[in-house]
């Protein structure tokens, strides 16, 4: 489906002169390699982080909900903050895979892989914060309709908690499908070059017996665009229902009609943030420079700049129309929140969302692997604290002053997000040890029209042809 | 080279004559005084069917209130044929600043499949000129009051000194204010079509590529600037005129309204053009590409359309929730209607692949988004301005025949002054080769 013929002035989206196989050697070495020590050692890292997250989710289920900073103004805090913080890392890699699709961005295919990765991970971080805060987790399915005898149970439909349930479980099945049908080809690869009989056996149940033949590759083309069209009213549809959430709400700084698509766009902020984080290091660590080049991080910076303008408007439409709203509930809750007890943390989501990414402007910064880096890390704390300020600020001042209070976390509250940060890093390392980590398949596919080799050898045909002439 | 001809000029002129005759006729009808709106009124009640009629007659019961009744209808009367030509007037302008914002989006995406088309949008955002002078008058007219309309009531002294939440708006919503803003809007879009339009035909020339980088620079800062005032200029334009009511979703409603008809329209316009045999390098691709925007950004609109009237609707808060409950009362039929010519018939025309490369089909769910979005803009504007005494007549129609037929004479002209294809642009090879 993409075009033959490509402008000069394009930049190559693969460096070197790479052949077919170097390419297929190099998406292989890390998963046929040893692994070293820097790798162990992260590795350990993460993992005792999330035994620190199972022994505090242990110790809120066996104890209560009580070993939370939650009160009885605050009764939503760090959980949901947490929990819409992850599902907003999770709109990247859907995005990048689907709807990059549908706009035909061939720089996406060495980056939809790990993008598409760390969805899933993170969703399934994300996940499990509803699920703690039920109290009994063994009755999560509860909250699936499903009929029953306990008397009167059953889910209430006008609730958009429910809906959120359908709208993630929905995300998190698609994504895995696409995910799976995108490593089908790059699977049956990694089997083809097995040399142990075990890897072999896995690799071909991974696979599920990928043969290769043209038919394998037209029915592959057909499920990724229907899929693409299914994954894109989802990548809107699920930071929109998390919107709803609050939005549906009569709390002031809650409900506000524009939460939705600005909820969107700062999930796929944070998302296209947090794949800059893991690329940038993954393209160093697994010496994939020739595939994930700066003109891939420069393209990834540009999207941060422009939804993080986006989220930047939203922000300022709110405190205006708060003002213009004339409603005195409006206006105290958007003045609480920039100038009251918890200004600081306005104050760090203003500066790191709205006014960092604004650097990326300067071609200099947004092509620069270290300035990227960092304005990545930035922009994560940054979209933690928005979601931290719209929920707990809305909430600590609410209807009535008596009632009003401050919000402390506890030790389990911090243990169990470091546990999730944890656990998502366990899974992402292991998988960037057993997956192909770049969709080589699709990545042979542009090699010819965008590798820089290529690239060069017909712009000097063209030239010499002119000269013939 | 297009040459305009003088088949569609003629048209174009007849739209424009017909749309003159109807806004004329609006002005006319127009109640001259108190009396014959109450002359006017006490008939109907006589008249006596219809649930509105009926109520007439119960507001005669009391003389009093017979008489509040009937300033009010005089008020509403009053606006309708000025509403007839604001509605028009904006629509049409702003259906010009998107196909602007397409142009400006595909040119700093440095998309590959649209340079074929840029003449075509070019020529059409000249449109901008003449329509924003004519939209800039209207709103001279519309805060300082001349000519008897009061379609922003926070421009009435009297009104904000009674009513304390407007008064609460002052601050904003002031004449001068305004006025300033307008400028800057409308003055700084205007700026980059003809900074933009100088590059091309520049880049057209000279074959410098330093054309192409400032346009591309010029194109990436108008829209930061764009996403700015686009907002703004929707909450003074439009959403000001339900003056009490508020919404922070407003302006990307807005803007996801004309953007969608803005595509339409060059749809319609390259169709056209390729159906003269000037357009030989668009291919079925290009215009399947156009069909999926249209599709696409229907469900786009759609979606805010959802957002905003779900959430009010929901939290049933008495500040907001009235807006919704107003035009489901008075207007019910073109509200829920318009979701069907907006949303449900081009989702159903255009999913297919292969009827996003037909032409009638295009063109019929295009109708219908044209259709649906000026119906869209009447029911933003409308309510607040004439109210419960509204109705779609000759003045509506012949309003946005005029500035049809104004936009028509316009953008066609300025097409015709320039080469359909920018041979220069570096893209241009990629997407005359484009193929899906």
């Amino acid at each position: 489906m993409s075009s033959h013929y490509e402008a000069p002035i394009r930049k190559p989206l693969v460096i070197g002169e790479k052949t077919y196989h170097d390419i297929t050697v190099d998406v292989a070495r890390p998963v046929e390699g040893r692994a070293n020590k820097l790798w162990w050692r992260v590795f350990t890292i993460a993992l005792l982080a999330f035994l620190w997250g199972v022994g505090s989710m242990a110790y809120t289920i066996g104890t209560g909900i009580g070993t939370w900073g939650l009160n009885k103004t605050v009764g939503w805090a760090w959980d949901i903050t947490n929990f819409v913080w992850w599902v907003g890392i999770g709109h990247a890699g859907t995005l990048i895979s689907a709807v990059l699709l549908l706009f035909r961005q061939k720089w996406r295919m060495a980056i939809n892989r790990s993008a598409e990765a760390m969805t899933i991970f993170s969703v399934v971080q994300a996940g499990l914060f509803p699920i703690i805060h039920m109290g009994r987790p063994w009755l999560g399915y509860w909250v699936l309709p499903l009929p029953n005898q306990f008397g009167s149970l059953w889910v209430n439909f006008n609730s958009p908690l429910l809906w959120d349930v359908f709208a993630i479980s929905t995300y998190l099945s698609v994504s895995l499908v696409f995910w799976w049908t995108g490593l089908l080809p790059d699977f049956a690869m990694l089997r083809d070059r097995a040399i142990t009989p075990f890897t072999k056996r896995v690799y071909s149940i991974l696979s599920f017996g990928w043969s290769g033949r043209a038919k394998d590759w037209q029915r592959f083309e057909e499920v990724s665009l229907v899929l693409a069209g299914l994954a894109t009213p989802l990548v809107l549809s699920v930071h929109t229902i998390v919107s709803f959430d609050f939005a549906t709400s009569v709390i002031p700084g809650w409900h506000t009609t524009i939460l939705p698509p600005y909820f969107v766009a700062g999930a796929i902020f944070s998302g296209f943030a947090m794949v800059t984080t893991l690329l940038i290091i993954m393209r160093k660590v697994s010496n994939l420079e020739a595939y994930i080049t700066i003109q891939h991080i420069e393209l990834m910076n540009i999207i941060v700049m422009i939804t993080g303008s986006i989220v930047g408007v939203a922000y300022i439409t709110e405190l205006w129309v708060a003002w213009y709203s004339g409603v005195e509930y409006e206006q105290y809750a958007f003045l609480n929140r920039a100038t009251g007890p918890y200004w600081w943390s306005y104050f760090l989501m203003m500066t790191c969302n709205v006014v960092s990414p604004q650097v990326m402007w300067f071609k200099k910064i947004r092509t620069n692997i270290m300035a990227s880096f960092i304005i990545s890390l930035v922009v994560n704390v940054g979209m933690w604290f928005e979601r931290f300020v719209i929920i707990v600020t809305s909430l600590h001042r609410d209807y009535l002053p008596s009632s009003w209070t401050m919000f402390q976390p506890t030790f389990v509250d911090a243990g169990i997000y470091i546990g999730t940060i944890g656990f998502f890093f366990v899974l992402f390392l292991l998988y960037s040890r057993s997956f192909p980590v770049i969709a080589q398949a699709e990545v042979k596919t542009i090699l010819k029209s965008s590798g820089e080799y290529y690239k060069k050898e017909r712009d000097s045909k063209e030239n010499h042809q002119s000269l013939n002439h | 080279m297009y040459t305009f001809s003088k088949k569609l000029k003629t048209f174009a002129f007849v739209l424009m004559l017909i749309g003159v005759a109807g806004i004329i006729y609006g002005f006319i009808k127009a109640p001259k005084d108190l009396a014959e709106v109450k002359a006017n009124l006490i008939e109907q009640a006589h008249d006596g069917h219809g649930e509105h009629h009926v109520s007439a007659a119960d507001h005669a019961v009391s003389d009093a209130h017979f008489d509040h009744h009937a300033e009010h209808v005089y008020g509403q009367l009053k606006n309708k044929p000025w509403t007839a030509l604001y509605v028009g007037c904006i629509f049409v302008m702003l259906v010009s600043v998107g196909i602007l914002v397409f142009h400006g989006i595909n040119y700093a995406a440095s998309a590959g499949w649209s340079p074929v088309l840029f003449r075509v949008m070019e020529g059409l955002s000249a449109y901008i000129l003449p329509g924003s002078i004519i939209f800039f008058i209207l709103l001279l007219l519309s805060v300082y009051g001349i000519g008897g309309n009061h379609l922003f009531i926070w421009a009435d002294k009297d009104v904000v000194e009674a009513d304390a939440i407007i008064k609460g708006k002052e601050g904003y919503l002031n004449a001068p204010f305004f006025i300033i803003r307008a400028i800057i809007f409308l003055g700084g879009w205007n700026l980059y079509r003809i900074y933009m339009r100088k590059q091309s035909l520049a880049l057209d020339a000279s074959g410098d590529l330093v054309y192409h980088k400032k346009m591309f620079k010029a194109s990436a800062g108008f829209l930061a600037f764009f996403i700015v005032t686009e907002s703004m200029a929707s909450w003074d334009w439009i959403m000001s005129i339900d003056t009490h009511w508020y919404s922070t979703l407003f302006g990307w409603y807005v803007f996801a309204s004309f953007f969608v008809t803005a595509i339409t329209t060059i749809a319609f316009v390259t169709l056209y053009l390729k159906s003269k045999g000037y357009m030989d390098f668009v291919n079925t691709s290009h215009i399947h590409d156009l069909a999926k925007f249209m599709f696409g950004l229907s469900i786009f609109w759609t979606y805010l359309w959802f957002s905003q009237f779900m959430l009010q609707w929901y939290s049933n808060i008495p500040e907001e929730v009235t807006y919704f409950i107003f035009r489901i009362q008075e207007f019910n039929l073109p509200f829920f209607g318009m979701l069907v010519l907006n949303f449900v018939l081009p989702l159903l025309l255009l999913i297919n692949t292969d009827f996003k490369r037909l032409t009638w089909i295009v063109v019929m769910a295009g109708v219908c988004i044209i259709i649906g979005h000026y119906i869209d803009f009447y029911l933003m504007i409308a309510p607040g301005t004439v109210g419960g005494s509204w109705f779609i007549g000759a003045a509506e129609i012949g309003s946005l025949l005029f500035f049809i037929g104004l936009f028509i004479l316009v953008g066609f002209s300025e097409i015709a002054k320039a080469p359909l294809l920018a041979k220069n642009n570096p893209l241009i090879e990629e997407s005359k080769h484009f193929h899906y």
